[in-house]
């Protein structure tokens, strides 16, 4: 695996009172994808949601690509290279399939044909429906044009919040499958899932977040086999 | 026949200039979901400027002129009234739009006594043409052509620009637009910056009409061209042309009807029982989005 893409160091998110995240650090090299499963409200998504400066941490730091990037708003993130696809997809329902891509590609000023067209070629449902409003869509539908709109950024890192939540298994599993061939064509991804089995099965390596922290980190077929993982977000007994 | 014309025309005159304020309003709720209380006054405001620009130059410069220091204002106001409560309860908003509102009017107070200014005769507008037997000013013919290529004009801007994607997206989800690297403050800021420009033409074409402008003339047309965006369905942009023309054309034909019958002094009442009577069957208005999104 490459270099270092993402860093995260000693990050902690507060919210009122509450701690969130309570100094959790990681990396993301090049090329890897890197999956954080845990529970609900154990801190995944209030990361990612630091990473992509929605939030601002109470402590601690987010390097990407060797640069600091924690005190940056939103659009200077996305500028670097960071495109996110929102937990519960997110998906403009008063802009078309086409105009929910475009959207994706805000910030740059280019051709966006080729990405347009690699896009329906992960995803030919949508290039059927491109002119449909976006809030007509199926769940699995918007679920890919989430991940189709934030391709069209073209990231470095693509950061995903749950993109299986809410999805039927035969459509998570497709889901799945294009994520790993996003990786084989040069995105590197960041994947949070409570859906620890097929998270692991696509991951290179892995961290279990909970209450905040980070408990287990391995690559993803060893925390597949991990009794403490198994039992607790694998069912297994 | 010849006096229908006339009321026909001068309600489709009149339901333009509201149509023009109306805009503003929605286009504010759109995204912002705030109703903008001070823009009433904004549009008061412009007709001032137009006084008292006008008294020291050309007409073809200081309509223009007008122009932009509205949309400078309406651009200020945001900025300084509305931007910090980005993330207060929406009824704080609000608060401090009728804030806005009574500052405009009590500065309107100060500078010009409180006397009724009259608005100067623009050449061309207020000149008179001949419509199927009718006198009238050109001022009524041009206005519905004016708001139409207007509308027409802010509907490319909304549906075929990066701009207008950018606005509505914005509209429907602010988060979701930030992380798609929109910056929603500058979306904000063109959405007042494009209904004050509106409002100043707006305030060209009325107070052409009706001369006399004191601090409280922005108050009843900006309440007007309000009740005509609800009407119309509050963050639709044909909605709130249709309903202004719709109020438009029935206020002048009750202000028409025959004195003997002297009802005329209610032709505002009418309005408002209108919004009732449209409230109650189609609470959304015209064309107002269903409260429902699937998601």
């Amino acid at each position: 695996m490459g270099e270092q893409l993402l860093q995260i160091e000693n990050l902690k998110v507060r919210y009122g009172g509450i701690e969130a995240v309570r100094g959790i650090s990681f990396d993301v090299k090049q090329g890897e994808i890197v999956t954080l499963i845990g529970a609900n409200g154990a801190g995944k998504s209030s990361t990612l949601r630091t990473i992509s400066g929605l939030v601002k941490p109470s402590e601690g730091k987010v390097i990407f690509g060797g640069e600091d990037i924690t005190a940056k708003d939103p659009t200077q993130i996305v500028q670097k290279g960071l495109m996110m696809v929102p937990e519960g997809r997110r998906i403009f329902p008063n802009l078309t399939v086409l105009e929910n891509l475009k959207v994706g590609a805000y910030l740059r000023n280019d051709d966006l044909e080729k990405d347009i067209e690699a896009v329906y070629g992960y995803f030919p449902r949508l290039k059927e429906r491109s002119w449909q409003e976006g809030g007509t869509l199926s769940g699995g539908e918007q679920q890919m044009l989430a991940v189709g709109r934030a391709l069209m950024g073209r990231p470095r890192l693509l950061m995903m919040d749950e993109p299986s939540l809410g999805l039927a298994p035969i459509v998570v599993q497709e889901i799945f499958k294009i994520i790993r061939r996003i990786n084989e064509a040069g995105t590197t991804v960041l994947l949070i899932e409570q859906n620890a089995n097929m998270a692991l099965g696509v991951a290179d390596r892995a961290y279990v977040i909970e209450n905040g922290k980070i408990t287990i980190e391995g690559t993803g077929e060893e925390l597949l086999k991990d009794e403490k993982v198994r039992a607790a977000y694998l069912g297994a007994s | 026949m010849e006096y229908v014309i006339s009321v026909l025309l001068s309600g489709i005159s009149v339901g333009g200039q509201y149509a023009l304020i109306a805009i503003g309003y929605t286009l504010v709720y759109g995204i912002l979901r705030l109703i903008n209380f001070a823009h009433g006054d904004v549009f008061m405001v412009a007709g001032l400027l137009g006084i008292y620009l006008t008294a020291t130059m050309p007409v073809y410069v200081s309509i223009p002129l007008v122009i932009l220091i509205t949309v400078f204002l309406g651009f200020i106001i945001e900025r300084a009234a509305y931007r910090p409560l980005r993330s207060a309860p929406r009824m704080s908003v609000m608060i401090s739009a009728i804030g806005v509102s009574y500052l405009l009017q009590n500065t309107a107070t100060y500078v010009t006594g409180g006397q009724p200014m009259t608005y100067p005769v623009i050449p061309f507008l207020s000149s008179t043409v001949n419509v199927a037997g009718t006198q009238t000013k050109w001022v009524v013919i041009l206005t519905p052509i004016l708001v139409l290529v207007l509308v027409y004009a802010l509907n490319m801007l909304i549906n075929k620009t990066k701009v207008g994607m950018a606005m509505r997206a914005v509209s429907k989800d602010f988060e979701t637009s930030r992380l798609m690297g929109i910056r929603i403050n500058a979306i904000i800021s063109v959405t007042f910056v494009i209904g004050s420009a509106l409002a100043a033409v707006g305030s060209v074409l009325f107070f052409t009409n009706y001369p006399a402008i004191t601090p409280m003339a922005g108050a009843m047309p900006g309440l007007k061209a309000f009740v005509a965006a609800v009407f119309g369905g509050i963050g639709s942009i044909p909605g709130a042309v249709i309903g202004a023309f719709i109020i438009g054309i029935c206020e002048t034909i009750i202000k028409g009807l025959p004195s003997a019958w002297d009802v005329s002094v209610f032709s505002d009442a009418f309005t408002f029982a209108l919004l009732i009577v449209i409230l109650i069957f189609k609470p959304q208005g015209l064309f107002g989005e269903a409260a429902t999104d699937k998601v």
